[in-house]
């Protein structure tokens, strides 16, 4: 039993046909080819999955794809403005905040809203901010700097 | 000269893809008509299989086939291979019970798999593996590494009484006596007895394949989530699925982390492969993360009796091991190798000890097969040998800094001989101890203490000189040692007639920035700027041969092979620039990209030479080949031998027993640093390794060898807010053995980290009368160690 789902993702108006039981991670990834948001774990414990539903970083494997109609969805495909790379994408990059990639675009969105969300950061409120993103890789210490450092350049205060 | 060369901490030339969504995972492959694989798994940790009844799932919608073991009998599928042999000490070879890639009349563990749903939609493959009926009976288990070999535990295979794989004795009888001999003289002793926790790998992109077969060409493709990918043709091609390395192609894409255990062949591509051959459609598999707890290979697993026998002025005299290693239900294809030979020759150490000798005894357990990890076998050497250390300063009343210090092997005697087969190629161990002393503030300790005393708290600083051997390795000796592949690698460059050069190479990158740093190599003996350097790895259709990338091989053997094929386009580019500028060949020079005569102002571009030997209009034509374009092996003399000293500093509060890390310093010397700012993440990312394993990870079987820890809500794995940030120095000393003075980096923070952490926290609960905490070193456990501290 399949129904349409339509949202807009990206900025693009998307329809697609899915089941009921079609998380909206599997909708990105399988109806739309927006293979950039990754799935890591099956208990919402990895966040390897976030992208901003509505503005706000959302585990894309823990909501229905039906629960995100008419919504203005986000993932990772959807920050760069051709080759310029949004602020925290860069500051991952100058800071060397990733290796095998495979966490890197959950952890980016999930860092653009820890910046929205904070008129100021420190290390220890970045830490406790990254809870629900694991990274086997990079020991989390150059995540953190980029994170700190993508702050006033997204806040203008650079 | 072109920046980026040697020594540049250029930014990764793979960070755009990655960062834009654009990587390219096994997952991300999709096919015209593929069908999807679900493996159905035993619930059991030991059971007798009786029938199993896929009527229902194969009338089920969707799907197409499901497969069992007898198919795979039929259809001449073999077992998974073991790739390394050990002889025990009675001279017999280990016991290698076939590994079925579908179980046949018994499962042995919880994960095995007992049937594969093959269907149009993954939730078809799924909700049709419910449907199949399996008639198990369940038997005794022998789950518990110490046990697994005594009298009275359940049989898990019957080709090997009492459970065990090998006994094996190292380096062997003389020692044995040598090692007896300094512990009847000696002056103080130390014994502790530790248990190294299994852990689980978890890179965080899940295993994943998708299998193609071209009956016209008669070829089958396999994408899948390798470190490895020659490697895994030549296991899956020649020892399961028999199809020839000519007419098999294995892709291994963007690849999100390894950490060993993407290695090792797994039945699941095994059976994915047979799937499409069989089906003649695209087959593909993605491992669930809960599949993943109990089929990724396991790593660690010992339970060890170390002891250490000192001269009265604390040098060390002797040293014993007795471990049990757990290899889990099957043979993983490395797995015998690590508790063995990655294991024993590392007891030396960074110290002088003349006598050392040991036992291990390797069991068959109802559990999930162990194999490489992050280390794998030397972060257990490190750590019984540093945790002991710290055991003997107690015993002789000497600080832990002075009894390494007065141990050392010196600067000046290298080339070293251990008596663990390992000759040590070069080390400066006291200076790299001495920088980490420094940059901790080792000295400032003391009021660090009282300040935190002051708050409650208890507070440790602990040292660990970890020293690894990487590298692996000359093919010559690990075929002594029982290696059933050779350990060379291979590269080729090629320069393109427009003056770019792609590169080849039988490594994989998987997070180790290899796109980069291999580029930058080009860059620095070439003289080609970097964006025209392109670096491929992983495709057995496009580089020839190699080994792949795991025990911190990558650079110093499969970079060396680089190196070695740019010898050969310099000496060929030579030749040609020598006709082109009219020139005896001995006359010409080559240095940054240009060819010169020797002694004069005439001079060609590398690119201009490359055009030449591509569009040979004036070209030697009969003395030499166009094209240029080179391919090398590189099979090192040695090891290499990466070393570091670390000191952690950790507060305990003794009412709950948490534990924090509050200092890590890290100084580690790991040759010639190509990249410094990757060198540094992996540092980082190995340290955060060794700090999980030594505090929050590990793997938990019940008695039946029921997985307690079977997601990411049981098994604890380090976040951000649970490790520091790192106080990095190193020195380099660089590697004698390889063109480029080379050694691994990928481990050495997981090898150092957890002696470091639990030598902290043991001196903060000294003052308590504990003097051991095994790992993972909880606030339960350390709660639990300063009350039974108190009652004695």
């Amino acid at each position: 039993m399949t129904s349409t789902v339509s949202m807009t993702v990206n900025g693009k108006q998307v329809s697609a046909e899915c089941e009921g039981r079609t998380l909206l991670v599997q909708y990105l990834r399988e109806k739309l080819a927006l293979t950039g948001t990754h799935v890591g774990c099956d208990t919402s414990q990895c966040g390897a999955c976030v992208v901003h539903v509505d503005g706000i970083s959302v585990k894309s494997c823990t909501m229905l794809a039906h629960q995100a109609e008419g919504c203005d969805v986000v993932t990772i495909e959807g920050l760069a403005d051709g080759d310029t790379l949004h602020p925290m994408q860069e500051a991952f990059r100058e800071n060397h905040a990733l290796q095998c990639g495979f966490c890197t675009p959950g952890m980016v969105m999930s860092a653009i809203d820890m910046v929205n969300r904070h008129d100021t950061l420190d290390e220890k409120t970045v830490r406790h901010q990254l809870e629900g993103n694991l990274c086997r890789c990079t020991g989390y210490h150059n995540i953190v700097k980029a994170i700190l450092a993508a702050h006033p350049v997204m806040k203008g205060t650079a | 000269m072109p920046e980026g060369g040697i020594g540049a901490s250029v930014k990764r030339k793979e960070d755009f893809r990655f960062l834009t969504g654009r990587g390219s995972y096994t997952d991300d492959e999709v096919r015209a008509g593929q069908l999807y694989a679900h493996m159905l798994r035993s619930p059991h940790g030991h059971a007798a299989l009786g029938s199993v009844d896929t009527s229902k799932a194969e009338a089920a919608p969707g799907v197409v086939c499901v497969l069992t073991g007898p198919d795979a009998d039929a259809d001449g599928i073999g077992g998974l291979p073991c790739g390394w042999g050990i002889t025990s000490k009675d001279g017999t070879p280990m016991v290698e019970p076939k590994w079925p890639v579908i179980a046949q009349g018994k499962v042995r563990y919880v994960g095995e798999i007992v049937a594969a749903v093959i269907a149009e939609t993954a939730d078809q493959a799924a909700d049709a593996a419910e449907l199949i009926e399996i008639d198990y009976r369940t038997l005794d288990a022998a789950a518990v590494t110490e046990t697994a070999h005594l009298d009275g535990a359940a049989q898990i295979h019957d080709e090997a009484p009492g459970n065990l794989c090998f006994d094996w004795d190292f380096p062997g009888e003389e020692a044995a006596e040598a090692v007896d001999a300094a512990f009847e003289a000696a002056a103080h002793t130390a014994r502790l007895e530790l248990v190294n926790q299994r852990i689980i790998p978890h890179s965080m992109e899940p295993r994943a394949a998708v299998a193609e077969y071209d009956k016209g060409e008669e070829k089958l493709t396999l994408y899948c989530t390798a470190q490895a990918a020659h490697a895994m043709r030549l296991l899956l091609g020649a020892f399961v699925l028999n199809q020839p390395e000519h007419k098999f192609r294995v892709v291994a894409p963007d690849v999100g982390g390894g950490f060993g255990s993407k290695v090792a062949p797994y039945a699941e591509y095994a059976i994915i492969c047979w799937a499409s051959r069989k089906l003649e459609r695209p087959v593909r598999w993605l491992g669930q993360r809960a599949e993943c707890f109990v089929t990724d290979a396991h790593g660690r697993d010992h339970v060890t009796e170390v002891e250490l026998a000192l001269d009265a002025d604390g040098g060390f005299t002797g040293l014993r091991v007795n471990t049990i290693a757990n290899m889990g239900a099957y043979l993983s294809a490395f797995a015998p190798l690590i508790p063995t030979f990655l294991y024993a020759t590392l007891f030396a150490g960074q110290y002088t000890t003349p006598a050392i000798s040991c036992n291990v005894k390797a069991v068959f357990t109802n559990t999930s097969p162990v194999d490489a990890l992050r280390g794998a076998g030397r972060p257990e050497a490190t750590y019984l040998l540093e945790r002991v250390i710290d055991e003997a300063a107690q015993a002789t009343g000497i600080d832990p800094v002075e009894i390494r210090k007065r141990n050392f092997i010196a600067d000046d005697a290298f080339p070293y001989q251990t008596p663990v087969a390992l000759l040590y190629d070069s080390g400066s161990y006291e200076r790299a101890l001495d920088i980490a002393l420094e940059k901790s503030d080792w000295s400032g300790f003391a009021a660090r203490r009282s300040a935190s005393e002051a708050n409650g708290k208890l507070r440790g600083i602990g040292i660990a000189s970890p020293i690894e051997a990487t590298g692996a390795a000359p093919s010559a000796i690990a075929g002594q040692l029982g290696a059933r592949a050779g350990l060379y690698e291979s590269a080729q460059v090629r320069f393109n007639a427009t003056g770019t050069v792609t590169v080849f190479a039988g490594t994989h990158n998987h997070g180790q920035g290899h796109e980069t740093t291999f580029a930058q190599l080009v860059t620095d003996k070439l003289g080609v700027p970097l964006e025209n350097v392109e670096v491929v790895e992983g495709d057995t259709d496009r580089a020839v041969m190699g080994m792949g990338t795991y025990g911190s091989r990558s650079l110093s053997v499969g970079g060396s092979a680089i190196d070695r094929a740019m010898d050969k386009i310099i000496e060929k580019g030579k030749k040609i620039a020598s006709h082109l500028l009219e020139a005896s060949v001995d006359d010409i020079e080559f240095d940054s990209g240009t060819f010169t005569v020797s002694g004069t102002d005439r001079t060609i571009g590398i690119g201009e030479v490359a055009f030449a030997a591509y569009v040979p209009h004036n070209y030697p034509l009969e003395e030499l080949e166009p094209g240029l374009d080179e391919q090398a092996f590189f099979d090192p003399v040695n090891f290499n031998f990466p070393f570091a000293s670390y000191v952690c500093e950790v507060e305990v509060d003794p009412e709950t027993g948490s534990v924090s890390v509050e200092r890590f310093t890290a100084v580690d010397d790991v040759g010639t640093i190509v990249n410094p700012m990757i060198v540094e993440g992996q540092v980082h990312g190995g340290l955060a390794h060794g700090i999980g394993q030594a505090l929050m990870e590990g793997a938990v079987f019940d008695e039946n060898g029921q997985p307690l820890t079977g997601s990411l809500m049981d098994y604890t794995l380090p976040r951000a807010d649970t490790v520091p940030s790192f106080d990095l120095d190193h020195t380099e000393t660089p590697c004698p053995m390889n063109p480029l003075g080379a050694k691994g980096v990928g481990e050495i923070g997981a090898i150092g980290a957890p002696p470091a952490v639990v030598n902290a926290v043991v001196d903060a609960l000294r003052s308590h009368g504990v003097n051991h905490v095994d790992m993972p070193v909880t606030s339960e456990s350390v709660w639990q160690a300063i009350q039974s501290a108190n009652a004695s």
